[in-house]
C-alpha cells in the first residue's frame, strides 16, 4: 500500500516538473491536472471518500476553465533569462532544506498514527449523538469548526469578487477630464466654469 | 426543451450537435446528483462544496456546448453574484441563530432520527447555504475568466488601448 502511494507521490512531482518546463501552455495546464487527480486517487486509497470526490470535481473543472482560458491566448513561451547567480543561491538553500527535512521527517510520528488523539477520538464517539449527523466529517465541518468553514467560505468570497473586480469588462470607466478633481489656486476658465450659474 | 431544440439546430452557437444531444440527455442526471450530494451530505459522503461545485460544473457544460446565450439565460452574472451575497448572508444568519442557544454556530434545532433526510438540525441548511454559495462563486468566476474576460490577450489590448489614449 505504502508503495503505491510512493509510486503516486512521485508520479505527481515528475508531472509538476514537466508543467513547469513545459513550453507549450495546453500541455502544462494538462499536466497539473496528473497531480491533481492523482491526489484525488491518494485521497481515496487512505479511505478520505469527502475529500477525493472534492478533489477530482474542482480538478476537472480547473481543468475545464484553464484549457478554456488558455485556448484563446497566443501565449505560448515565456522567455528565459539564465542567471548563475540565482541558480547556485536556490541550489544552496534547497539543500539546505533538504538537510533539515531529512531530521525533521526522522522525528515525525509513524504513518497512520497521529499524536493527539484525544480530539479525534472524541469526535468518533460522539459525534453521532452529538450533532445527529451520521458522516463525521460533515459533523466535524460544520459543528465542531463551523468558524473554519465560514473562514472558508469568507476566503472563496474575498477571492470571487478579487476576480470580477480585475478581470470584468463591463463597467471599467476610461479617465475623463470631469473626474479628475483640481486642487489648488482656481484658473480664470475654471472659475468662469464654475460661477457660471450665479 | 423547445429552446434547446432551437440551439440544437442552430450550429452556429457552441459545439457541434452531437455534443449538444449528449449534454441535453445528461444535464438533469448532472444537476440531480449535485442536489442529491448537497442534501444528503450529512448522510453520505459529499456535502456542500463539493455538490456545489458540481451543480457549477452542469452549469459550465451548459454554457461551453450550447454557447454564452443559453448559458447566461439559465443564471446570468448578475443573478449569480446576488446568488452568492445572499448565500454567504444566510450561511451567516444561521450563524448568529446559534445565538439563541448559546454561541456562534450553535446546533440549535433537534437532532431528528438516524439517517434521516431531516436530521441534524443546522447541519443540512449550512450545506444548502454553502452549496448555492458555491454554484453561484464558481460559475461567475468560470464567466468572468473565459465570457467577459478574453483572459490575457484581451486585458493586454485594453492597457495598449488606454496608454494610447493617455
Amino acid at each position: 500500500m505504502e508503495i503505491f502511494l510512493l509510486v503516486l507521490t512521485i508520479f505527481m512531482i515528475v508531472g509538476s516538473i514537466v508543467a513547469i518546463e513545459s513550453k507549450n501552455l495546453l500541455s502544462s495546464v494538462i499536466s497539473v491536472g496528473i497531480v491533481g487527480f492523482s491526489l484525488g486517487i491518494i485521497f481515496l486509497m487512505l479511505g478520505a471518500p469527502d475529500i477525493a470526490i472534492t478533489q477530482v470535481v474542482v480538478e476537472i473543472l480547473i481543468l475545464v476553465i484553464l484549457i478554456r482560458a488558455t485556448i484563446t491566448t497566443d501565449n505560448t513561451a515565456i522567455e528565459k533569462h539564465k542567471d548563475t547567480f540565482p541558480v547556485v543561491v536556490s541550489l544552496i538553500f534547497f539543500g539546505l532544506f533538504l538537510i533539515f527535512a531529512y531530521f525533521a521527517v526522522q522525528e515525525l510520528p509513524q504513518f497512520g498514527d497521529p499524536l493527539p488523539r484525544e480530539a479525534a477520538a472524541h469526535y468518533l464517539e460522539n459525534g453521532a449523538e452529538e450533532t445527529g449527523a451520521m458522516n463525521i466529517v460533515t459533523a466535524v465541518l460544520l459543528d465542531y469548526r463551523a468558524y473554519d468553514t465560514m473562514g472558508e467560505a469568507t476566503v472563496l468570497f474575498a477571492s470571487i469578487v478579487g476576480s470580477f473586480v480585475i478581470l470584468r469588462r463591463r463597467g471599467r470607466k476610461h479617465r475623463k477630464e470631469e473626474d479628475t478633481e483640481k486642487v489648488g489656486i482656481l484658473e480664470d476658465e475654471d472659475i468662469k466654469k464654475n460661477f457660471e450659474g450665479f | 426543451m423547445d429552446k434547446m431544440d432551437k440551439y440544437i439546430k442552430d450550429s452556429k452557437s457552441g459545439m457541434t450537435p452531437i455534443v449538444k444531444t449528449v449534454v441535453r440527455f445528461v444535464m438533469g442526471i448532472i444537476f440531480i446528483f449535485g442536489a442529491y450530494v448537497v442534501l444528503y451530505g450529512h448522510l453520505t459522503p459529499g456535502g456542500g462544496f463539493a455538490g456545489g461545485v458540481i451543480l457549477a460544473c452542469g452549469f459550465i457544460i451548459l454554457t461551453l456546448a450550447f454557447g454564452k446565450g443559453l448559458g447566461l439565460s439559465k443564471l446570468s452574472d448578475t443573478w449569480a453574484s446576488i446568488l452568492d451575497n445572499s448565500a454567504a448572508l444566510l450561511f451567516l444568519t444561521i450563524g448568529f441563530i446559534g445565538f439563541s442557544g448559546g454561541y456562534f454556530f450553535t446546533n440549535v434545532l433537534g437532532k431528528g432520527k438516524e439517517f434521516a433526510l431531516f436530521s441534524a438540525g443546522t447541519i443540512p441548511l449550512c450545506n444548502i447555504a454553502i452549496g448555492l454559495k458555491v454554484t453561484a462563486s464558481v460559475f461567475a468566476v468560470f464567466l468572468t475568466l473565459s465570457i467577459f474576460g478574453r483572459f490575457i490577450s484581451k486585458l493586454v489590448d485594453d492597457y495598449e488601448d488606454d496608454t494610447e489614449k493617455e
